[in-house]
């Protein structure tokens, strides 16, 4: 494309599909206990 | 929904419902600020006559076609499918825990959410039988959860190495029987960290947060010792020794920015100059009245900054001399789930707070508030319908949050502050939101940079 560069594959709803095991980090647990941020956390899959 | 901004040289636009991040030129930028799904076939005629002046037909209609394309793969003005998992949402097993195992803290932090310490509850240290116990409660709350995260915090939980030792070894030996995995962590000031510790904490502790503010006047000023000197000459070479001598664990210096050092990046890259490389510095929680507090005033000061940060941080990963800056790590193609995204902490829910008397609170931010008292591990108690209460908790019950871009990547935050500040652990704070987006965008456009491969602009 010329104008537009799509920088991720955007999967964003394929992993709502297979998600939710409940296996990876509460954010809290890692460096925050303050402020919320959950895009940095690791899924366990 | 997409969200759309120019930072550092990049038009930058986000379709938050696929995650899809897309760099555009400035004629599809503009072009974007006239198009609303559902997109015709053909580039819509008062789009063409509004941007007439500024580019030329040919350019558009190609620009349009590749916004087109684009929506059809469902990665631009993406459908929002997520409300049907958000009414699913119940009640999970508890699989992390905050213990508290002193409420007793050897430094006077100004800026301090537990009272100094003691949680406004008099100051105590946890005992073993009631760490045990809080182990049992979550070896049996955890139900199918194979991973177990026990955060070990206070105060300042090395004034209680013993029972951290007791509670840690008591956990292993139950692991292979209950098929479960327990990750450790601990929050500590360094001020008791020597040799023995250090070891310890290197070989048992999953991660290690190590609480430093930056610069030594900055660190000094907010977190002095009961005699009132500052600590930082204390914990820095602490803090050296017990990097130096980790190998593959997580660890994080961790700092908070207040008032008084609005020029928070300078803290930041003094922490990675000293050697750092996973580093937070995060913005004070506090009452509004507090002086240190920040407030809306500080927005625009505080936004440069985080701009600041990005760019030098950017310049120092092309230099193969990179960092890891907590609120700007993120994942745009493996990061957790949308499950996940859809509620976020899980306070209250799969993560719950024990303090030294055993009792059981949503988090650590809401000990001390009586009325959030959830339960005890002595006799195994839990106020279930507190937890259902945590666990709907998501952005679709936050009606700020549902129209919010940024709603996948803080998933509602901090429930604890939304009660704290503004009433409703289902009203999201202003202040907050707007720190958070303001990171996020920061921290897209440096993947944008990174991968572009472009000059930092100044």
């Amino acid at each position: 494309m010329k104008h537009i560069k799509t920088l991720n594959s955007a999967n964003l709803k394929k992993s709502a599909a297979k998600g939710g095991c409940g296996e990876c980090q509460a954010s809290c647990q890692s460096a925050c206990k303050t402020s919320c941020t959950v895009a940095n956390q690791k899924c366990e899959k | 929904m997409i969200h759309k901004y120019k930072l550092n040289g990049f038009n930058i636009v986000l379709d938050v419902n696929s995650g899809g991040v897309h760099i555009v030129d400035d004629a599809t930028y503009d072009m974007l600020s006239y198009i609303e799904p559902p997109l015709s076939d053909e580039i819509p005629q008062d789009v063409l006559k509004a941007l007439s002046a500024l580019y030329s037909e040919e350019e558009l209609r190609d620009a349009y076609h590749e916004i087109l394309t684009l929506y059809h793969e469902d990665v631009l003005f993406s459908s929002d499918d997520y409300e049907k998992f958000a009414d699913m949402m119940v009640s999970a097993p508890i699989k992390s825990m905050c213990l508290h195992v002193a409420h007793d803290c050897n430094l006077r932090c100004k800026y301090c959410f537990a009272s100094t310490g003691d949680f406004g509850e008099g100051r105590k240290l946890l005992d073993a039988e009631t760490g045990k116990k809080a182990i049992d409660f979550l070896l049996k709350h955890s139900k199918g959860r194979r991973n177990l995260e026990l955060d070990f915090f206070g105060g300042e939980p090395l004034m209680n190495m013993p029972v951290i030792k007791e509670v840690v070894e008591y956990a292993r030996s139950k692991e292979a029987a209950y098929n479960k995995k327990f990750r450790f962590t601990v929050t500590t000031n360094g001020i008791l960290l020597n040799d023995e510790i250090t070891d310890y904490l290197n070989r048992e502790m999953y991660n290690i947060v190590l609480s430093i503010d930056g610069r030594k006047e900055v660190n000094d000023k907010m977190r002095p010792g009961i005699n009132g000197k500052g600590s930082y000459d204390v914990i820095l070479p602490k803090f050296k020794d017990l990097v130096a001598k980790r190998q593959e664990g997580q660890y994080y210096v961790r700092g908070t920015f207040t008032k008084y050092n609005l020029d928070f990046a300078q803290d930041v890259l003094h922490l990675h100059d000293a050697g750092f490389d996973q580093i937070s510095v995060e913005p004070v929680v506090t009452d509004p009245k507090n002086d240190y507090a920040l407030t809306e005033q500080d927005l625009p000061r505080i936004f440069a900054e985080y701009e600041t940060l990005a760019k030098a941080l950017i310049e120092r990963k092309k230099k193969g001399n990179g960092f890891n800056f907590f609120h700007f790590m993120i994942d745009l193609d493996q990061g957790p789930c949308a499950i996940k995204r859809l509620r976020g902490c899980g306070c209250g829910n799969e993560y719950v707070a024990v303090t030294p008397d055993g009792d059981i609170y949503p988090c650590h931010q809401f000990v001390g508030m009586e009325e959030f008292k959830m339960g005890s591990v002595l006799d195994d108690t839990l106020n279930t319908a507190m937890k259902d209460e945590f666990a709907r908790a998501n952005v679709y019950t936050k009606e700020e949050c549902k129209n919010c871009w940024a709603k996948f990547y803080c998933s509602g935050g901090c429930n604890a502050n939304n009660f704290q500040y503004a009433g409703d652990i289902h009203k999201p704070v202003k202040l907050s939101c707007d720190m958070e987006k303001k990171r996020l965008e920061c921290a897209i456009m440096m993947k944008a940079a990174l991968a572009v491969g472009e000059e930092v602009t100044e």
